[in-house]
């Protein structure tokens, strides 16, 4: 590590680019021996370093099984904080090698940035929260609000949309950080906050008196946050994606950390076995081994599990899966077969 | 009042009257107030005014100071001590004050920045303070490799390789000078960059392998908090004034080319926001280098910073060097010194006294600019608060942990301004 920092500066900077040759995200992490994951630079529950610089939560808990899956380590992951306007272009100049920090999965940025989006996993929408002596009860009371917004993410757009469209005028409050716009709030400085409904309850949650502020019932946007990688090497594509599925599709078969090695020794469920690597082979088409998916479940436990123990209804977060429940339970999550 | 009428005239005094008090008005606290506080109608509304206002920000600050909380171990559980009324929680600053400090630096070794910081003052003294032996000088232009070894550890021999490539140049110099000052001067700058791209990278493996002596290595992303502040801090401002001398006299200078690439170089720099810079570190670089290259974060930071200070420093200090009457250059010429000399001993010394505030001025703003990393997801002190907030313990603290940061910073900016006056003070040498 050390001699690249100052060596490999000075020889990158006398003999030019010409000696390197392209290599694939894969072999690039496997001769690193880590994982470089994009990660949020703090939001509760999803990225943040704890009291010991040990990075936790739900997006850092995918980079983790990622990490387990590629290099068997789920240690061996670096985090790398990025803000929302450094996030892409970290990304596509190779600073990291996926991007896992609230990303919201839009046209432009799949199709114009050159990102690669390679599904949900969390499916997360914008709401608004007033206090309650405001009496209002519905977002259409809002006409003429002021109202605090993140500047430089989606959410900005979407309170423009809506407002647009339903004939109303709002007077913005621009701030920075979710932690900002909470300050600002409770100090009056306007009478709507609006961002991600997950965000909004992780906010009431640690306020004096929770008690005292709504959380409108309307959602304005669709956010589908997820992980993204850049566009062009599809082999990192699909680990990235197939990763994300294995962790899904754990929770519908009824694969957990707990009888995971239980099952590996086999089952009677094709799927689960193809799933675990005990028979299809799936892992090597991926230019992985066998075990990766049953690497990834037991670092972090299936997508159920993690959401559990990291934003869960038990946890001081407390979101419940709602959308983000499988398909079967009446949300979302639909993995393709592992066939 | 003589004894001459002591015994002759009745009606004149014969001791001395005991002098009287001032008038009240005028002595002791009351005047301090009149002349001070109250002296005119405008004076007295605007005492009153102050007096009002700092009434107000006590009432709402000082209950909430005085009323702290230090040894919760959430937000929650600070609310629940203070039960409903207003206080602050420091407990976050006595949970996570190391986070604050050191980042993600390994506990066990907290040891090695904060050596690296006592030997810093013990390096930075005799530059500081001309009473010490100069001998003492010899330590200082060691300091930078001994606290690069501390801080980031690995192997002894990598900053010894690049230590030599220093002395390599110091001996082509030497050795050359006999020959041609030119000549000798082409050969210092040769010879390290010889030695650094051929040779330093081999002899750092072969005595590594032959004697592995050194600390355990700490990766860049462990640094953060005021470490991380203190590092780029420190770096930028030593190594910018040096760079802002040579670029203000290339500015100065006859030589056309020289010239314009000083200027260039000034210009460009001081015209784009650091930011961009700091943008242009963190991301744009990565573009240009070959895929696989890591470049530390921190040195790109640092390289970044110190440009744009030395920018800054170089306008400071052709501001003092503008500032000398031209009988200066005259005098020096006259007494047949060369450039150098007459800069060293007659023109720089004049001119830095000259520049002092404003140079303590850069260093300060640049030591305070440091904070802007959080832009590029480095987690100073800021970045870390934000942090700390993402914890569901500590979720919704806010001003607690912007007072803890405010006041390191404080402490740090008012000595270096402390430092500055005194300097003034000691080569004041005109009889104002």
């Amino acid at each position: 590590m050390k001699k690249t920092v100052f060596v490999g500066a000075l020889t990158a900077a006398t003999f030019g680019a010409g000696f390197a040759h392209a290599q694939t995200t894969l072999e690039t992490i496997l001769d690193r021996g880590e994982l470089i994951c994009g990660s949020n630079t703090g939001q509760a529950g999803f990225g943040a370093p704890d009291a010991n610089g040990v990075w936790q939560g739900f997006d850092v808990g995918f980079c983790r099984a990622l990490g387990a899956a590629v290099l068997n380590d789920p240690n061996a992951v670096t985090f790398v904080p990025l803000t929302s306007q450094t996030r892409f272009s970290a990304l596509a100049s190779g600073e990291v090698d996926v991007l896992a920090r609230n990303t919201t999965w839009t046209f432009v940025r799949d199709v114009d940035l050159n990102l690669t989006f390679v599904g949900t996993n969390y499916y997360d929408g914008q709401g608004f929260m007033v206090t309650r002596d405001l009496g209002v009860s519905s977002a259409l009371e809002l006409d003429g609000a002021t109202v605090c917004i993140e500047t430089g993410t989606t959410t900005e757009l979407n309170l423009a949309d809506y407002f647009r469209v339903n004939n109303m005028s709002y007077e913005p409050v621009p701030v920075d950080t979710a932690a900002e716009a909470q300050q600002q709030y409770l100090a009056g400085a306007c009478d709507v906050y609006t961002t991600d409904v997950s965000a909004l309850a992780s906010s009431r949650a640690a306020f004096a008196s929770p008690d005292a502020h709504a959380i409108l019932p309307e959602v304005i946007s669709k956010e589908p946050l997820g992980p993204v990688v850049r566009h062009g090497d599809d082999q990192w594509g699909d680990i990235v994606q197939w990763t994300l599925f294995a962790l899904i599709a754990a929770e519908e078969l009824g694969v957990t950390s707990a009888n995971l090695e239980e099952l590996k020794a086999g089952s009677n469920n094709p799927e689960i076995n193809r799933l675990l690597g005990v028979e299809g082979g799936f892992g090597e088409m991926l230019g992985l081994d066998n075990e990766w998916a049953a690497r990834a479940i037991a670092a972090v436990g299936n997508y159920g599990e993690l959401f559990a123990s990291t934003i869960g209804d038990q946890t001081p977060i407390g979101l419940a899966r709602g959308l983000n429940a499988q398909w079967t339970q009446g949300g979302l999550l639909y993995a393709p077969p592992f066939r | 009042m003589s004894d001459t009428h002591a015994q002759t005239v009745a009606y004149v005094r014969n001791e001395m009257l005991a002098p009287s008090d001032p008038p009240l008005r005028e002595a002791g606290a009351v005047k301090w107030l009149r002349e001070n506080l109250f002296s005119g109608a405008l004076n007295t509304i605007l005492t009153l005014a102050s007096l009002l206002v700092i009434w107000y920000a006590l009432a709402a600050i000082g209950p909430w100071l005085l009323n702290s909380v230090w040894s919760a171990g959430s937000l929650a559980e600070c609310r629940a001590i203070l039960d409903g009324t207003s206080g602050a929680c420091f407990s976050v600053i006595t949970d996570r004050w190391h986070q604050l400090l050191f980042g993600f630096y390994p506990p066990q070794h907290y040891w090695r920045p904060v050596l690296a910081l006592a030997l810093l003052f013990a390096a930075l003294a005799p530059v500081l303070f001309p009473a010490l032996p100069r001998k003492l000088m010899i330590f200082t232009a060691v300091y930078p490799f001994i606290g690069y070894h501390l801080l980031w550890g690995g192997s002894v021999w990598f900053p010894v390789s690049v230590a030599l490539g220093f002395v390599a140049g110091y001996l082509a110099y030497v050795l050359l000078a006999r020959v041609s000052t030119l000549i000798a001067v082409f050969g210092a700058i040769l010879a390290p960059v010889f030695w650094w791209a051929f040779a330093a990278g081999a002899f750092d493996q072969t005595m590594s392998s032959i004697l592995p002596l050194g600390l355990e290595f700490v990766r860049s992303d462990r640094f953060g908090g005021f470490l991380i502040s203190l590092i780029i801090g420190i770096s930028g401002i030593s190594l910018s004034l040096p760079i802002g001398i040579l670029l203000a006299l290339g500015r100065q200078s006859d030589m056309v080319f020289l010239k314009s690439v000083c200027v260039v170089v000034i210009e460009f720099i001081r015209g784009v926001p650091l930011i961009t810079l700091l943008f242009t570190a963190s991301l744009l670089l990565n573009y240009f280098l070959p895929p696989g290259t890591t470049f530390d974060l921190i040195l790109r930071v640092i390289i970044m910073v110190t440009l744009f200070a030395s920018a800054y420093m170089a306008e400071v200090i052709r501001g003092g060097l503008a500032a000398l009457p031209k009988g200066q250059y005259e005098a020096a010429d006259a007494l047949g010194l060369n450039y150098w000399k007459a800069q060293r001993l007659i023109i720089m010394p004049q001119a830095l006294k000259i520049s002092i505030p404003g140079i303590v001025n850069t260093f300060i703003g640049l030591f305070k600019d440091t904070t802007l990393v959080v832009f590029i997801g480095l987690l100073d002190p800021i970045g870390l608060s934000n942090a700390i907030r993402a914890d569901t313990n500590w979720n919704g603290i806010y001003w607690e942990l912007f007072i803890f940061i405010a006041a390191l910073f404080f402490i740090f900016c008012f000595g270096m301004s402390r430092y500055s006056m005194y300097l003034e003070r000691r080569l004041k040498t005109d009889h104002k």
